[in-house]
């Protein structure tokens, strides 16, 4: 119940935003506009497909920018001076991205170390190795970029739904579908309750960790190949921060950061969200970019706040045990 | 067997000899020393006066992390402090100057701590919202553009130099004596540390945890402001969009190389500002080697890791594990 208050208020939010937006300048309620939208958020609406079941199993993958930035310097250059069919410098990186991900579960797991500082050091790592390989921006030319660039549904309207977006939605029904029908959403859901308790029921911790990085890793990847179709280039210094956006995207989606509680379907609405109010202030025109940032802050202060103020409601309602003082109730 | 090596500390003083050796081999002249119009210079200077800003901002980072925090914003508030500094710099004095830039990070100090230590705000998502928010305060104050200054005095906070030392790294040895003086010299460090260690047990026992993590998100915000008046100071300007840009991270990594956990509870101030330094010199020793600056975040990701690896707590088990095993085995 409480998930869905929480998806619920966001949703509220997006609709109110964006009639807002749209009574303001009436050319944003069209499908044109819409379209666009999902286009310029795909990438980012993959990552956070990712990103939503490292934090709701009580993680965070901080090397998700530096993983798509990797994966558009690797495929470019696979395609354009390595000469592999851009189908096999898909699959490549994905597997490389696979054991990435795999690498730094292992590492949290085995080590016992917190996520924060071990993926902090996987966003040097994939960061690193980007810039090893090229720092300069490489165009990709192959026939299957342009060949998927110029495909689209049309839409009633005028708007184009296209390709990058079409794999964003899918993935993101996929990931919906992992994470709240199957067993390993289940489970995901537990270890961000209570790892020990997860562990103490015979789930096995350590494989479910490293595949939920390897998850994040392969969706950063895939996001990364996307992003390489939307700007038909590769550049290491792409997609910096998007760790940063995809966490907020996560939050605004009313998820907790401490774990156990999330959606995809919040998620998504997080990232529309951050979407939208970029596609407002270019609409604007006379606002500068730096208010995006400004905006982003506030929402996530306004999300956060009602969050705390719904689980204190919550908490308060909840049935005490009987004759139990709670501890630190006074406080 | 009874001879006790204190470990605390060994790990990082180890790395940085190490890293300073390898710094030696790369370029022969390294610890070459010499004082011109009244100033050391050197590349173990260099090192310093580059580390000045990631070392001020772990020394605020590290008190923070020991009461179980994180700090992410501590990057945006260096951009703001600069912001402030470099657009009052040439119209009024330096005390007035600096006083307004640390009244800045008093004040976004303050923000961070009332949502994490009042709205029990995680950590982590409190400090994101300044983090996300603070560069678009900061070119608010610059209105998007690059603000330079000439006032001498402020010139002077950047690259002027106080008994042969540059000023910045005169300022970051003032305040890790006054910060370890703070915290060591009276219970307050032991305070952060319970709060760190477990809050409840430390309320309970009558430790006022809210206002040490209050106060902690403060001190962070000074440091960080100072760092940033610093940085301004340094290329006589403030760019809101690249000052201070990333350095939260390495400031963390700072303080986890230098064996505070991230878990909070025990820390050292003097091994934060030497993980600092131990990140510095692997920069320089870089760019002297002339290899590629690219391969910076690479040593530097290779680096945490082993470090981490080293502290691991698991590590004593699988050491223990195998002793256990050798023993047993015939």
């Amino acid at each position: 119940m409480k998930a869905s208050t929480s998806i619920a208020i966001t949703a509220v939010v997006l609709v109110v935003g964006f009639v807002l937006c749209a009574l303001q300048f009436p050319n944003i309620a069209s499908t044109r506009v819409v379209a666009n939208l999902l286009t310029d958020n795909a990438f980012l609406g993959i990552v956070a497909a990712g990103m939503i079941f490292v934090i709701i199993s009580g993680g965070i993958d901080l090397s998700v920018g530096s993983v798509i930035g990797f994966t558009t310097v690797f495929v470019a250059l696979a395609v354009e001076r390595w000469g592999i069919p851009p189908l096999a410098a898909f699959a490549l990186v994905l597997v490389l991205c696979a054991l990435f991900g795999a690498a730094m579960g292992a590492i949290i797991h085995v080590f016992d170390l917190p996520p924060f500082i071990v993926t902090l050091a996987g966003m040097f790592l994939a960061r690193g190795v980007s810039f090893l390989l090229s720092t300069e921006s490489i165009p990709i030319t192959a026939p299957i970029y342009s060949a998927v660039s110029d495909f689209a549904i049309r839409l009633p309207g005028g708007g184009r739904l296209t390709a990058i977006a079409i794999a964003m939605l899918v993935i993101l029904v996929v990931c919906a579908l992992l994470l709240h029908l199957t067993r390993f959403g289940a489970n995901v859901y537990a270890l961000g309750g209570s790892r020990a308790a997860t562990a103490l029921m015979g789930i096995p911790v350590g494989p479910m960790t490293i595949r939920i990085y390897m998850l994040s890793s392969v969706l950063a990847g895939l996001a990364g190949i996307v992003f390489s179709f939307y700007t038909a280039a590769g550049y290491s210094l792409s997609a910096v921060g998007v760790e940063l956006d995809t966490i907020a995207a996560v939050v605004i989606g009313g998820t907790l950061l401490t774990g156990g509680q999330g959606s995809v379907i919040g998620t998504f609405l997080g990232v529309l969200i951050q979407g939208m109010i970029q596609t407002y202030i270019n609409f604007d025109g006379t606002l500068s970019s730096w208010w995006t940032k400004i905006a982003t802050g506030v929402l996530l202060f306004v999300f956060i706040a009602l969050q705390q103020g719904l689980m204190a409601l919550a908490r308060r309602s909840s049935v005490k045990p009987a004759g139990a003082k709670p501890v630190g109730a006074s406080t | 067997m009874t001879l006790r090596i204190p470990r605390r500390g060994l790990a990082q003083a180890f790395a940085l000899i190490v890293i300073l050796m390898i710094d030696r081999a790369v370029s022969p002249q390294f610890f070459n020393l010499h004082l011109q119009d009244g100033r050391l210079f050197g590349s173990v200077i260099d090192v310093l006066n580059r580390g000045t800003p990631v070392a001020l901002l772990s020394l605020g980072m590290v008190l923070v992390i020991a009461t179980g925090g994180i700090d992410l914003s501590v990057g945006a508030v260096m951009a703001i402090a600069g912001a402030t500094a470099a657009s009052l710099a040439d119209t009024h004095s330096l005390p007035v100057v600096i006083a307004s830039a640390l009244a800045v990070g008093l004040a976004c100090g303050l923000w961070n701590g009332i949502l994490v230590a009042v709205l029990r705000i995680q950590p982590i998502v409190a400090t994101l919202i300044l983090m996300v928010a603070g560069r678009g305060i900061a070119q608010l104050i610059t209105e998007g553009r690059i603000v330079t200054f000439t006032s001498p005095d402020l010139v002077w906070m950047g690259n002027g130099a106080v008994f042969g030392l540059p000023t910045p790294v005169a300022i970051a040895i003032g305040m890790l004596l006054l910060t370890a003086a703070v915290v060591r010299g009276t219970a307050l460090g032991l305070l952060i540390e319970a709060t760190g260690g477990n809050a409840r047990a430390s309320e309970l026992s009558g430790v006022g945890t809210r206002a040490m993590i209050l106060s902690v998100y403060i001190w962070c915000g000074i440091c960080a402001a100072l760092a940033g008046v610093i940085a301004a100071a340094d290329i006589m300007g403030a760019d809101a969009n690249n000052a201070g840009l990333w350095l939260e991270l390495d400031a963390i990594l700072a303080v986890v190389v230098g064996g505070t956990s991230l878990f909070g509870g025990r820390f050292s101030l003097v091994l934060a500002v030497a993980g600092a330094l131990i990140i510095q010199s692997m920069n320089t020793g870089i760019l002297l080697s002339g290899y590629p600056p690219e391969l910076n975040l690479l040593v530097k990701a290779v680096v945490v890791l082993a470090v981490l690896l080293a502290q691991s707590p698991r590590l004593g088990d699988i050491q223990r594990f195998t002793a256990r095993w050798r023993r047993t085995k015939p």
